[in-house]
């Protein structure tokens, strides 16, 4: 008797779990569903030949985003070429070289408060140390304040990913004589590429949509700005801007490109997802 | 007597004519050893001999430092912080110990195969080639001969010889462990280490390891970690009985297995505990 009820008990306790989990999910799931059906819903007519060729038009006259899907692209390009170099190596330190000590701590707190910085914040950062002295926005300043958003997020998923290598694929490694950086380029990093990989991608995703460090430092171009030396159209401001202003046409390209912006995180995501699969598989 | 280590010992692995007694050349020379994980004594004291082209197997209950023991042979222990090992370890007249001793060409000379089978993330072409490209530059053709024949000799070409682009992972645990022999082979050691590496296989491919021990013999000096106490029994000329971090009893493995002289070695053989 006392079993029956015991078990009775647990059922019900696992059956009241079940459904609260299941409903949290589905609260989650509402609104990201509602976020997207509403994205598709007004950017979805402004997607168009004419969106991927025309410059951002004045208000009253048609155009595209061109310019700023280029800008966007190219610091995020940028910041992709300096975040991830910077990231593997100190992730490198941190996983191969000095698991523990001093150093390595102060590195991960750090590293773990500039991942959670107000992005805003780095962006007034490169604003002080960099826009102020040369005089003018640039798009390389765009991409300095997006890498330091990017090197965080690589530091972290690489040392999380290279941590996972197991010690005795080092051991036997070293075990044939090979010196230990041979170890760490040819056994470690292709044991962990395709996590790093994801790790790369996840930050290209965190760093495409940012808008509040670029604010201070790309600032914005109406017109074809391929200079990296000179302020860049992006994606995310002309988003900011466009849907700020009174005007019905720039309000349809905002829309527009707020929705190239989400697929395009959306992909990123999903591609280091199929990657991470892909790992666990094989 | 246990009627295993009779039948055992009259496998055909084991010649009669062999010698009795330690002698021959003494390939590396272990005196007063001990081993410090941090401030823990792992290693109390060690000398022992391990002869020239002969296998030598470690045997001793869980947690006896028998691994500890060969993992010094190469100090693959330097790998970790706060381990340190005290004494001398004389490898061909040489101390490896010393502060001076090259550890990625000590490491070339004494290979080791370990517990887990450990095939790199790469081909099995590939596996076999990364040792052999460290130190020595060869052309296609023979680094292509060189992978054949250490596959040869671990006795898994004949199963691989079509897959050799494959990935060194796709293959079973047994198929791997012989990978990682061939790999060990492949540089042309003096001293291969042998860290239990049949504890996570099934029968058919741990007596297929055995096999491959006793043809490696001739050629290599061999020494073996096992929980299995038949393994030592079948595979080694030479035993070391380990508990607690001491060398108990050493010597001639049918002697050990026969007539042991200390009474805990017999304790353990007989399965007494351990």
């Amino acid at each position: 008797m006392h079993i029956v009820s015991l078990y009775t008990r647990r059922r019900l306790i696992n059956i009241v779990g079940l459904a609260l989990s299941l409903a949290a999910m589905l609260f989650g799931l509402f609104w990201l569903g509602w976020i997207l059906f509403t994205l598709l819903r007004y950017g979805l007519h402004g997607l168009g030949l004419q969106l991927f060729t025309e410059m951002t038009p004045p208000p009253g006259s048609s155009g595209g985003l061109l310019n700023a899907i280029f800008g966007s692209f190219a610091m995020s390009a940028v910041a992709t070429l300096i975040g991830t170099p910077v990231g593997i190596l100190a992730a490198t330190y941190l996983s191969e070289y000095k698991r523990t000590g001093w150093l390595a701590s102060a590195t991960r707190f750090i590293n773990d408060i500039l991942l959670s910085a107000p992005s805003i914040v780095i962006g007034l950062f490169i604003y002080s140390i960099y826009v102020e002295r040369v005089g003018h926005f640039s798009g390389w300043a765009g991409a300095f304040a997006l890498s330091l958003i990017a090197i965080p997020v690589v530091v972290r998923t690489t040392e999380d990913m290279l941590k996972l290598v197991p010690n005795r694929l080092r051991e036997a490694a070293a075990a044939l004589g090979a010196p230990r950086w041979k170890v760490i380029v040819f056994i470690v990093y292709r044991a962990a590429r395709a996590g790093m990989l994801t790790g790369i991608l996840l930050a290209m995703a965190r760093i495409s949509g940012e808008t509040a460090p670029l604010l201070f430092t790309a600032l914005n171009s109406q017109f074809w700005s391929p200079n990296l030396n000179a302020p860049m159209a992006n994606l995310p401001v002309v988003i900011f801007q466009f849907a700020m202003s009174p005007y019905q046409d720039w309000h349809d390209l905002a829309w527009a490109g707020a929705l190239l912006i989400t697929f395009g995180v959306l992909s990123f995501t999903i591609l280091a997802r199929f990657l991470l699969r892909k790992k666990r598989n094989g | 007597m246990a009627k295993w280590f009779q039948t055992a010992l009259n496998s055909p692995t084991q010649s009669n004519d062999e010698m009795t007694k330690p002698a021959n050349n003494v390939k590396l020379s272990v005196r007063n050893l001990d081993f410090y994980y941090g401030n823990y004594r792992a290693l109390k004291d060690i000398s022992l001999d391990i002869m020239e082209n002969k296998v030598t197997a470690i045997i001793g209950p869980s947690g006896c430092g028998k691994s500890t023991l060969l993992r010094t042979f190469n100090r693959i222990y330097e790998l970790y912080p706060g381990l340190r090992a005290v004494g001398e370890i004389m490898l061909d007249g040489e101390n490896i110990l010393s502060r001076k001793q090259n550890l990625n060409l000590l490491r070339v000379k004494v290979g080791m195969v370990f517990q887990m089978p450990t095939p790199f993330p790469m081909t099995i072409f590939d596996n076999i080639a990364f040792g052999i490209k460290l130190y020595e530059e060869l052309d296609r053709q023979s680094l292509a001969e060189r992978v054949e024949w250490a596959l040869h000799r671990a006795a898994l070409w004949e199963e691989v010889k079509d897959k050799l682009h494959q990935s060194g992972t796709s293959l079973s645990g047994g198929q791997q462990q012989r990978l990682c022999i061939a790999r060990a082979i492949a540089v042309k050691p003096e001293l291969i280490l042998l860290d239990e590496p049949c504890s996570g296989l099934d029968p058919i491919s741990t007596s297929r390891i055995e096999d491959l021990i006793s043809e490696l013999k001739s050629e290599y000096t061999i020494v073996i970690v096992t929980h299995n106490m038949q393994q030592a029994a079948r595979v080694s000329k030479y035993t070391a009985y380990m508990y607690l971090g001491e060398l108990i009893e050493f010597g001639v493995t049918k002697e050990i297995f026969t007539k042991p002289t200390k009474k805990a070695t017999e304790d353990y053989l007989t399965g007494k505990f351990g």
